[in-house]
């Protein structure tokens, strides 16, 4: 169906693809996977005429295309979702997924867009996606997963023959995710080429038919599921062999933890604030890891926001050190020693146009304040140690953070926060969007810091992650505590306590 | 294994080896070159119907000539545009800087009063208050303008462009009246050294814009006052998430933006000797606006240029002074003002100059690019 050879990409001077191929056949679901940097997103954004390659070709049903633009690909039949949510906040569902396009009615130059018949079209095209959602709701009031699947539909209503998702399912919990491929299946049974980018291996081997993998912009290989088994896959991506279990032996060599009677390092009795989070008590020890786990709506990023300062608490106290504590400001949170990297990795995260080294460090700048500035031989010293550290691919440090991929604009966040030698280190899903060999890295980090005497709040949609890595669990359900779960609980059990209302019905 | 030995692992690629650049490419490059290249195409129109205008003398223990006569000029135009440019590095606008010019000077006008006596035996006008305490006073009117201004914004959310069309309208009114609607005359001549004075030979007012500049870029220098202006301007959110301050930061710049704006005030009442509530500052903030644009520093936040705001406030004074040199007629001189501003952000646009260039070569190369 899609045909794409010889794909050569340079920005400047460093090729950023070389040589890849990729052959999309009608009829099956393609994984494309590749670490952070590998290429994906180039190699997507040149299907899609986002950018030109340099060299190579691409054909579509045997005939050469170049498409210009992301609408000549999408008249050609090449319909994408993009991992950031591209739609507009403002509209409406049914405006979002027909912009461009509006039906009309009318009459010579007075044609007025057909509401009515836009919202009917809008809802039969969701009822195939078996979403419930109302036309007429406007975007921005509607959750991050349920605007990804209105993306989704937007990329379907259009007649596509080749359908590109890029990582559609980072931000969907498990049943949301399945829905997605139901859906999936039944446009590959209706012929769709579909080309589909994750960082989640199971997804991988739950729904794709054919595997191809880049590594440092070159093609490495492809294959069906069967012929490459999750290790092999993993070491296709990564070029050396990853042990997948290594945490467990990290377990191992975790210290005993600090004795019950030792007093906590943050306290929460009865915290929360009305509409966001009900009444929470929770304690965080010395190097311990706690684990958060919950279905997104949970409560999980307002205990995080709330536990920093983001937002204003109502009732209950929070104690740091024993010091009862009251943060109007992040500010104050990070004068005594809390850390908190957001869900949100663009909006909340990174400040796009400034450098590497800038991002790094501007938290530990904004807690020295105003005064003394750190020197920019000491800052890009300090960047430098961080992107060495975290293994940060940047060419530079002092080019802008927004030129990163994504998993290595996460580690830039993590670098920002340790460098300011954080007690207490809140991690808002800290993996997603990157992929398996950084995810490890990452959790090996935090099993470093930890060792060290850090405490860590580690707020995951992924359960085994959580699991792996949590000295207790703590599950969120409704915006309240559902329960407390020790180290060693099986993920059948974190489910059940995660989902009970559903379970005991 | 078998996969992994199949794969052939890339051979590691030789970092790129750029060239050395050299000193023209990137003087080409540098944000600064064309508002320079446009203060001097304005310097040469103007020198080329004004012959005397590179003419400088040395007269009476001053710098005389119709340089120091723009530089002077532009002086209040540059305070007033240096406090804006931080305001839009945040992302914000304040465009009530020209009202507040206005309070400030009837706020000096006001705590001087107009009373004269016969001293030693001559008329002399007297001050009501100590020197310094007027324009102590004068100023701290400006700031609390800014401040209040800044605390709408930050405090209140309210759209920067509404708070300070609101403070432009209301402080316009306040001005007048302070004044009573009239132009109330100043006549303590140790105010007058503000506007029209000179110190080592050379015009006090372009001495203290020059101040203001050295103690702002001092300030940015060696603080990290900076980086947090433009974390602001870029993404406030975030910005606040890594704990930066950003609410007092963006209050204390419009602060700043409004003191500068009556220092501005106290510069213009003291050249003009006197206080005009209804013309002081008029339209003052739209050539600050222009002279921070024409200088490099992007209306969206996040990435500014003193110096380039320095020369955007020269270059609008060489134009207007321009203007008046070659006898344009007032009624088009608004007119050809706007042409010229126009013709420079054309000049300035990356954009316009590329396709310029591709209407250039196309033809001439005749052939597939």
């Amino acid at each position: 169906m899609l045909n794409a050879t010889g794909i050569d990409k340079r920005f400047g001077a460093v090729a950023v693809l070389e040589e890849v191929r990729l052959h999309l056949r009608a009829g099956e679901v393609h994984a494309l996977m590749g670490q952070n940097g590998a290429g994906k997103s180039t190699l997507i954004k040149i299907l899609t005429g986002v950018i030109a390659p340099n060299a190579g070709t691409l054909a579509l049903d045997g005939a050469p295309i170049a498409p210009a633009s992301p609408i000549a690909a999408q008249k050609l039949g090449i319909s994408t979702v993009y991992q950031e949510v591209n739609l507009c906040p403002n509209l409406t569902v049914a405006e979002n997924i027909f912009a461009g396009r509006y039906p009309r009615r009318g009459w010579g130059g007075l044609k007025a867009i057909d509401g009515p018949r836009m919202v009917r079209e809008t809802r039969a095209l969701l009822t195939r996606l078996n979403l419930d959602v109302d036309p007429r709701r406007s975007v921005g009031s509607l959750p991050v997963a349920l605007q990804q699947l209105v993306a989704i539909a937007r990329a379907l209503s259009v007649d596509a023959k080749v359908l590109i998702l890029d990582e559609p399912t980072s931000s969907l919990d498990d049943s949301e995710v399945e829905s997605l491929f139901a859906v999936l299946r039944g446009l590959r049974q209706a012929g769709l080429a579909i080309l589909f980018v994750t960082h989640f291996l199971d997804q991988v081997y739950a729904i794709s038919d054919r595997i191809t993998v880049l590594r440092n912009g070159r093609f490495v290989g492809e294959w069906t599921p069967a012929q490459l088994p999750a290790p092999a896959l993993v070491a296709a991506m990564v070029g050396r062999d990853v042990a997948l279990a290594s945490a467990e032996s990290a377990d191992a060599a975790a210290p005993a933890r600090p004795a019950a009677g030792a007093a906590p390092r943050v306290a929460l009795r009865d915290f929360g604030a009305r509409r966001r989070l009900n009444p929470v008590s929770l304690e965080l020890h010395d190097g311990e890891v706690i684990g958060v786990a919950g279905l997104l709506g949970s409560g999980r990023t307002e205990l995080a926001r709330l536990m920093f300062g983001l937002d204003a608490a109502d009732s209950g106290t929070l104690q740091v050190q024993g010091q009862a504590v009251r943060f109007t400001h992040p500010a104050q949170a990070v004068k005594l020693g809390l850390a908190f990297c957001p869900e949100e990795r663009k909006s909340d995260g990174i400040v796009g146009e400034l450098s590497v080294r800038e991002n790094i460090v501007l938290a530990l700048q904004a807690r020295t304040g105003l005064w003394p500035c750190i020197r920019p031989v000491k800052q890009r010293e300090l960047a430098r140690r961080y992107v060495d550290l975290l293994g940060i691919r940047a060419a530079d440090v002092d080019m802008p953070i927004a030129l990163l991929s994504g998993g290595n604009q996460q580690k830039a966040l993590l670098a920002r926060w340790l460098a300011t030698s954080p007690r207490v280190l809140i991690l808002d899903e800290p993996t997603r969007g990157i992929d398996v060999a950084a995810k490890q890295e990452l959790m090996n980090e935090v099993m470093r810091l930890s060792r060290e005497g850090m405490s860590v709040l580690f707020i995951s949609s992924e359960i085994d992650e959580v699991l792996r890595i949590s000295d207790r669990i703590v599950v969120l359900r409704d915006r309240r505590k559902a329960g407390e779960l020790p180290r060693g609980t099986s993920e059948a059990e974190v489910m059940n306590l995660i989902c009970e209302p559903a379970a005991t019905a | 294994m078998t996969i992994i030995d199949a794969m052939n692992p890339p051979p590691p690629r030789p970092a790129p080896q750029l060239p050395p650049e050299s000193i023209w490419l990137r003087a080409a490059r540098h944000p600064l070159l064309w508002p320079l290249v446009t203060l001097a195409l304005i310097l040469a129109v103007n020198a080329s119907l004004n012959p005397g205008l590179w003419h400088l003398q040395w007269r009476n223990g001053h710098l005389y000539g119709s340089l120091i006569d723009i530089v002077n000029r532009a002086a209040p135009l540059a305070i007033v545009a240096l406090g804006l440019t931080l305001v839009i590095a945040t992302r914000g606008i304040d465009i009530s800087v020209g009202a507040v010019v206005a309070i400030s000077g009837a706020v000096a006008a006001l705590l001087m009063g107009n009373e004269s006596a016969m001293v030693d035996g001559s008329f002399t006008h007297l001050s009501r208050l100590p020197l310094g305490v007027v324009i102590l006073g004068a100023l701290a009117a400006g700031a609390l303008c800014g401040a209040w201004n800044g605390l709408l914004i930050a405090r209140a959310g309210l759209q920067p462009i509404i708070t300070t069309l609101i403070m432009m309208l209301a402080g316009r009114g306040a001005a007048q009246l302070l004044t009573g609607g009239q132009i109330l005359a100043i006549g303590y001549t140790p105010y007058f050294t503000i506007g029209s004075g000179f110190l080592l030979g050379l015009p006090v007012a372009a001495l203290i814009a020059l101040a203001v500049w050295g103690g702002m870029t001092l300030m940015l220098e060696r603080s990290a006052l900076g980086l947090f202006i433009r974390a602001i301007g870029i993404n406030p959110r975030a910005a606040r998430v890594a704990g930066v301050r950003a609410r007092t930061i963006t209050i204390c710049v419009y602060a700043f933006c409004g003191l500068c704006a009556g220092i501005a005030g106290v510069i213009v009442s003291s050249n003009v000797k006197s206080a005009d509530g209804n013309n002081a500052g008029l339209l003052m903030e739209l050539d600050a606006i222009l002279a921070v644009t024409i200088g490099g520093t992007l209306l969206t936040g996040g990435r500014f240029t003193l110096a380039g705001t320095v020369i955007g406030a020269l270059i609008i004074q060489t134009l207007t002074s321009t203007i008046y040199a070659i006898g344009v007629p007032p009624e088009i001189n608004l007119v050809v003002k706007a042409v010229v501003v126009f013709a420079v952000m054309l000049l300035q646009s990356a954009e316009f100059r590329r396709q310029v260039r591709a209407l250039a070569i196309r033809p001439a190369a005749g052939g597939p690019r």
